[in-house]
């Protein structure tokens, strides 16, 4: 029974997104209701999920009962539980903003949206099949170019624009990167896959090492690593302030899903080889100068949070990188205090800009804003966990990551610098927002005045405040939070783990539904199809050794579904 | 055969990198929509190239077309589709707000 909770997080909002839709079209207070209702129930799912997965191996959830490879999976393991539970909370904190700040009367949908964008969210943490994830990737993309232009207008229809042109073309290379992959071991079962390119011989290993290669480029640009991180400020900038916040974890998907293919599938140990670590490390360490300069460089405020969140994903990436337990668990720590943190300053941002009127996040001579104190401080809060600065969670990520990386001295200069550079970047752009204004003498009809919009700042601060009260808690339990990243860790560098959950026991449940299901046909070809091809798995041919009558190369597994 | 359809991918995404790095909305679109037959053209050939083939397991038939990519490349030409169709209106919607259809941001648009 418990099992059915599995694919809870992906149905309950694309239940619900119709039904704001179309049912509650025109009433903005029952829409409302419906959304954060849902978001309460993503939540506690979310914690009763962890908690499941914590206790045990992976759990799989197979759809329509098709075995695996044949059926699509889902799989819950430590990884996408702790990354539903972050989508979660973020969820509902951005709805609870939305409301208060009144953005979600600005244009139709947002609450519909919302649903439809953590259902692509939780499905592609769950799912345990390559082309799903493909799938999975594509609503939560659709959903945000919705989120995105949501209240409309010429910069953000414009930047919109790029965004999807960018992604489109990052969906086409991901489609390239599976057809390749697929042609060389016929399978997209991630578990599958991991099983059957271990077994793939060295020398044959060009062609899924293009595979690997292609898609670590399509991840790398939904994380917004560097050289494809240039479609993030400009469309960071110009997206309404809670959907940037939630923006916060679309490139922890990206992040999601290096880590899950390059622990499980192209293992460091693996075929591939050391090509990830190859790419990553110089391709993470560009990324966090990049963004910690461009901090330092930027002239919005927007702009300065969106390059911090460029240079949190290069920090991150540089732990994710060494491909060791230590660094991915510390990595872990920081991707969930960076997600946190980011969408607490864009929030923040969207305070300012809320009340800044005609100046907008410039960063330029303006006068002082209403709650102005209340605002600073927020800022100066969230600026030094992005900076990385103590007390807060951003310096023990990095301290973290420090310890883990501990002689590769260059990388250590890259972080410390570049933390410098943040801190005098974040310096900068607080005291011109903040304590310049009080140098500003506007005439009383031109001092800003906060939305007309806003249905109650209070809610839309407490949803602030809460994100940053996460990164006090992640602050203040570190021991047990880290020690359950350790494990995470530890589970996701013994792939077997999660292939066993998937494949194993595939024979003994054929045979049970056999038993059952005799008089059906259709089912029974099936499940003799599957126990030959275990019979080839468990008998020890090499899987590239049998050839079938339908090939017409050698040297390549025949697809699965052809047996 | 293998080098008409090989060509035939590798033109359609010359053509579809060169659209899409143009400066005005149109050729992007149409850009995108030759990377997307590129793309499909490939994940069809995916499964080996194969004439009048059945792709179903079927008693007494020994040789097969592969299955799945042909039911890969149908989600794949859905999905391209319906992007295809939301990056004309988002394109429509800018051009109408902006009056151009340049594809690029002026510094106010940028944020700056």
């Amino acid at each position: 029974m418990m099992d059915h909770w599995i694919i809870a997080p992906v149905v309950i909002p694309a239940m619900l997104a119709p039904l704001i839709v179309l049912w509650m079209r025109y009433d903005l207070v029952t829409q409302r209701v419906a959304s954060i209702l849902g978001m309460s129930v993503l939540l506690v799912l979310a914690i009763v999920l962890m908690v499941s997965a914590s206790m045990g191996p992976p759990e799989v959830y197979r759809l329509g009962n098709w075995e695996p490879p044949y059926g699509i999976v889902l799989v819950l393991d430590r990884l996408s539980a702790l990354m539903l539970l972050l989508t979660s909370i973020l969820g509902l904190v951005i709805v609870l903003y939305a409301i208060g700040s009144g953005w979600d009367k600005r244009g139709w949908h947002f609450h519909s949206l919302m649903q439809f964008q953590m259902m692509g969210i939780n499905g592609a943490f769950l799912t345990g099949d390559a082309f799903n994830l493909f799938v999975f990737f594509e609503v939560l993309l659709i959903a945000s170019y919705g989120l995105m232009i949501h209240g409309g207008g010429r910069a953000r229809l414009k930047s919109g624009v790029q965004y999807v042109v960018y992604n489109l073309a990052g969906s086409t290379l991901f489609l390239f990167a599976l057809g390749t992959i697929y042609a060389v071991a016929g399978t997209l079962n991630m578990a599958d896959l991991a099983v059957k390119v271990a077994q793939m011989p060295a020398d044959q290993s060009a062609l899924i090492k293009v595979g690997a290669a292609l898609l670590m480029l399509v991840f790398a640009v939904k994380a917004a690593l560097v050289p494809f991180q240039f479609w993030l400020p400009a469309t960071y900038t110009n997206a309404p302030g809670p959907v940037a916040a939630l923006f916060a974890i679309m490139t922890k998907v990206g992040v999601y899903a290096i880590v899950r293919v390059y622990t499980l599938i192209f293992p460091i140990t693996g075929t591939t080889g050391t090509l990830a670590h190859d790419i990553l490390l110089p391709a993470a360490m560009v990324t966090l100068v990049i963004g910690m300069v461009g901090i330092l460089g930027a002239r919005s405020l927007g702009r300065v949070v969106a390059y911090s969140v460029i240079g949190s994903v290069g920090t991150m990436m540089l732990a994710f990188a060494q491909f060791t337990q230590g660094a991915t668990s510390a990595g872990l720590y920081y991707m969930v205090h960076s997600t946190l943190v980011a969408a607490a300053l864009f929030l923040i941002a969207d305070l300012v800009r809320e009340r800044r009127g005609r100046w907008g996040l410039a960063l330029t001579d303006a006068p002082k804003i209403a709650q102005h104190g209340l605002i600073a401080a927020l800022f100066f809060a969230g600026a030094i966990a992005m900076a990385g600065m103590p007390p807060l969670s951003g310096f023990l990520g990095k301290l973290m990551i420090l310890d883990a990386t501990r002689g590769q001295w260059g990388l250590w200069a890259v972080v410390l610098i570049t933390s410098l550079i943040a801190i005098v970047g974040f310096g900068r752009a607080g005291s011109q927002v903040f304590w310049r204004s009080y140098a500003v003498e506007a005439e009383e009809d031109e001092r800003p005045q906060p939305s007309k919009d806003a249905s109650s700042p209070a809610l839309a601060f407490t949803a602030t405040g809460i994100l940053l009260a996460g990164s006090v808690a992640l602050t203040v339990l570190a021991g047990p939070a880290s020690t359950w990243l350790q494990a995470t860790s530890a589970q996701l560098f013994t792939p077997v783990q999660y292939t066993d959950a998937v494949l194993a026991g595939a024979e003994a449940r054929a045979q049970e539904a056999a038993r059952i299901g005799a008089h059906d046909h259709g089912h029974m070809e099936v499940i003799e199809e599957m126990r030959s091809e275990d019979g080839h798995a468990t008998d020890g041919t090499a899987t590239d050794g049998h050839t079938t009558d339908t090939q017409t190369e050698t040297g390549h597994d025949a697809p699965a579904a052809t047996h | 055969m293998e080098l008409l359809v090989a060509s035939a991918i590798g033109v359609l995404t010359a053509a579809g990198i060169y659209m899409i790095l143009r400066l005005r909305s149109f050729p992007v679109v149409v850009g995108m929509s030759l990377l997307s037959y590129a793309v499909n053209v490939f994940l069809f050939a995916t499964g080996r190239l194969v004439i009048n083939q059945p792709p179903i397991l079927r008693d007494g038939v020994t040789s097969y077309t592969d299955p799945i990519p042909q039911a890969l490349v149908l989600t794949a030409i859905v999905i391209s589709f319906g992007m295809t169709a939301v990056v004309v209106m988002l394109a429509l919607g800018a051009f109408i707000e902006a009056s151009n259809d340049r594809i690029d941001l002026d510094g106010e648009e940028d944020g700056q």
